[in-house]
């Protein structure tokens, strides 16, 4: 019994430990090399997620992922607003399965979403990122490294990350 | 307890130390990771039928794992610890236990790519080979051995993979399962061919053959008073082909392989080959998406080991055709892919009407509609004296468009999004299931069909730049069951009511009750309380409540989930 509730504390203090590292810890990776998927299936190197210098946003989500339906339906509201502003692109990357992969592009199409969006059908660029729940949003600076990254979206999430880009765009420091 | 706080005072201080060290570390080289803590404290629950000897003593359950990577250069090593103490409920209770599962090391360059240790991977759609994990599920077959990927030219790939499953902590040895040999090539034509590189028609096309070997030449059967030996092939290969064509908006993908015989206990060891066949046509543009998928699966089941009958040890991967749901009741019963035979149609529609029509209003309206129906297969007796299926034999007959009367799940759903103004939004859903809950849940003649209407409003209210509000109010609605079945549990009612405060927090109120239920001492309230905290990218969640009894599947591999009530704590961490 004891043993089981040292080991729980120990897992807990790891994650805050990791809360007080994040910062450092997500600073300045590049992004790693991983073989996927384009929209139409056929393959694509992450080495090709690029953006003339200035800022990416890289979202993990899947067709039957609630919340992230709903913060890929937001930011489309508004995508236009921020390309004009910041010159930002975003790659959506769908870790949908063969059950579903195949349904990607007719459903991106039919919301009229403008990201250029990936496939990554066995998690392999997930696995890459260390992605866990989704959804998942990476910010990645001119240079190509990773600077921040956040899980879950709620309501209102989109403007924190739209200042981070312009933070970005400006060359100021995130924080 | 003193004993405990000094232990915990001193883990306290290691943990933020090696912290602090580990920041610079982390700095300066290529370690990254991520971490999954679910911790469960159960307990008992009269109304439920949950006491001390169901929950066998252990009301403190854990399942968690950190996986840390390492790279340098064109290396990657990684590993991942993970620990069952004991397994939460729901779990298979062979996963009791902590250590290494899963380790690697990978080197890459640009026409090379070579992993040694565990490993995941998919062949095309799966259909011969797919390893992969699903945390939540429980479920993971990596591979363990060597695996080599080639780039020689532009758009060709090349793999080869030589490996034995994960199965829960066994190491392989005493034949307790087979060895996996696959290769696989992918052609990719636009790439290979600078004729076609501006080409409007996107050709790719592939290949793919997986072999299993298992020791074991006979095997003894009993039927009846009568013991029949059989003789078994050691070595059973599955091979197959796949086309992706992009024209413009249009797509088509196909693939299609085929199994020798493998009797084995999941087809009641029939010596018939196997067949898969997924076909999926689709076509969209802006505002448009509509897609059409066709899918027989003839006798595919495929793992390492022939005698086990459980979720463990799939070589291939059949998912559902069916759309997968993630709202309470349109997801309480799930249908999942019948191996030893099935034949089924989908369709999905997606719309955007555009924003200041009649229809659309100020804000446009999108909507999904989908349709998906599965069948048996129509066999027949290979002669007048065989019984279909008798061990020993080819089993049966089966045309390709022999579709049997007998429904498996049929669904119809539409799902309009409407954004009513700044600030105001909501999702509506409606479903009609019917779910055949004896061939999925693997009762004989028991419970029938599961006719279910089902109604879903999920409204979202921002008050403010920092505050959401949003509610979800579901009702299912089924059919009494048929007066010669057992009962099912009848009509449903959900609601949820959850808060966002950004950045940080969460917090929800969920109910379903089974008003419905013909026993009214089983008309219960499954309540749930959640709230969590998430920082960047660390989420930590606590939840009191009940648990309804449940299969949660993910793509073609489900888990049974037993009624709970108690205590949750989850963390998830990516660093």
């Amino acid at each position: 019994m004891k043993r089981v509730i040292l080991t729980i504390i120990a897992f807990s203090l790891i994650a805050f430990s990791g809360i007080a590292q994040e910062k450092q810890a997500t600073s300045g990776k590049p992004i790693p090399k991983v073989d996927i998927k384009n929209i139409e299936g056929n393959p694509f190197s992450t080495t090709e997620i690029q953006n003339d210098g200035k800022p990416i946003i890289i979202s993990f989500w899947a067709t039957w992922c609630k919340p992230c339906i709903k913060e890929l339906t937001t930011i489309a509201d508004v995508y236009d607003e921020w390309v004009a502003e910041t010159g930002v692109k975003m790659y959506a990357v769908s870790i949908d399965d063969p059950r579903s992969s195949n349904q990607v592009r007719p459903l991106v199409n039919g919301k009229n979403w403008e990201y250029t969006v990936l496939l990554d059908p066995n998690g392999d660029f997930k696995r890459a990122m260390n992605v866990g729940p989704i959804p998942h949003t990476f910010l990645i600076n001119g240079k190509g490294e990773i600077v921040w990254q956040h899980t879950s979206f709620s309501e209102g999430a989109e403007l924190e990350l739209i200042d981070l880009v312009r933070k970005l765009s400006k060359g100021e420091p995130l924080n | 307890m003193k004993r405990f706080i000094r232990t915990a005072a001193v883990a306290v201080t290691l943990l933020w130390a090696s912290g602090a060290t580990a920041q610079n570390i982390l700095d300066n080289t290529g370690i990254s990771g991520s971490m999954q803590m679910d911790g469960a404290y159960y307990l008992t629950d009269k109304k439920m039928g949950i006491t001390d000897s169901t929950l066998d003593g252990k009301t403190l359950r854990m399942n968690g794992f950190t996986e840390i990577n390492y790279n340098w250069k064109n290396f990657t090593a990684g590993m991942r610890v993970e620990a069952y103490l004991p397994p939460l409920l729901g779990y298979d209770a062979d996963y009791q236990g902590v250590g290494v599962p899963y380790w690697f090391v990978n080197y890459k360059n640009d026409i090379i790519d070579v992993t040694a240790g565990n490993f995941y991977e998919q062949f095309g759609n799966g259909m011969t080979l797919r390893a992969y994990q699903e945390w939540t599920l429980g479920y993971d077959n990596s591979l363990k051995g060597l695996r080599v990927k080639v780039t020689p030219f532009k758009g060709v790939t090349l793999k080869g993979v030589w490996g034995v499953q994960r199965y829960y902590w066994n190491a392989f040895e005493n034949n307790n399962r087979g060895i996996v040999k696959g290769a696989d090539a992918d052609f990719y034509l636009n790439d290979m061919f600078t004729a076609l590189n501006d080409s409007k028609v996107k050709i790719g096309l592939g290949g793919s053959i997986v072999s299993k070997y298992q020791a074991g030449k006979t095997l003894d059967y009993v039927i009846g008073e009568d013991i029949y030996t059989l003789t078994l092939p050691e070595n059973v290969a599955n091979y197959g082909g796949r086309i992706n064509l992009n024209i413009g908006g249009f797509n088509l993908y196909g693939e299609y392989a085929h199994k020798i015989n493998d009797p084995s206990a999941m087809n009641d060891y029939i010596y018939k080959p196997g067949e898969g066949c997924y076909l999926n046509l689709a076509y969209s543009k802006k505002g448009f998406g509509l897609s059409a998928q066709m899918k027989r699966i003839d006798n595919m089941s495929y793992k390492s080991n022939r005698s086990i009958t459980n979720n463990m040890l799939n070589i291939n991967y059949l998912p559902s055709i069916t759309k997968e749901h993630t709202y309470y009741l349109a997801s309480m019963y799930p249908y999942a892919t019948q191996p030893n035979g099935e034949f089924g149609v989908a369709g999905q529609l997606t719309y955007s009407i555009k924003k200041n029509t009649a229809l659309g209003g100020k804000t446009g309206l999108n909507f999904i509609v989908n349709y998906s129906q599965v069948n048996g297969l129509d066999r027949k007796a290979i002669n007048d004296t065989t019984a279909i299926g008798l061990s020993g034999t080819d089993g049966y007959k089966c045309g390709f468009f022999d579709i049997s009367k007998d429904l498996y799940y049929r669904e119809f759903s539409i799902e309009a999004t409407k954004k009513f103004s700044k600030n105001w939004k909501g999702i509506f859903t409606y479903l009609n299931q019917a779910y055949n809950r004896d061939v999925v849940e693997g009762h004989s003649n028991e419970y029938g069909i599961v006719y279910s209407n089902i109604g879903i409003a999920d409204i979202t209210w921002r008050i403010n730049n920092n505050y959401a509000l949003r509610g979800e109010l579901q009702g299912l609605w089924s059919l009494k069951a048929h007066e010669n079945h057992e009962a099912n549990t009848g009509d449903w009612a959900a609601a949820l009511v959850e808060l966002t405060v950004n950045p940080h927090w969460f917090f929800s109120v969920s109910d379903q009750w089974n008003y419905g239920n013909e026993d009214e001492d089983m008309q219960l309230h499954y309540y749930n309380v959640n709230m969590g905290y998430v920082y960047n990218s660390t989420r930590i969640a606590v939840a009191y409540g009940r648990q309804r009894e449940g299969i949660i599947c993910v793509g073609g591999v489900c888990r049974y989930v037993p009624a709970s009530t108690g205590l949750t704590l989850t963390v998830t961490s990516t660093f």
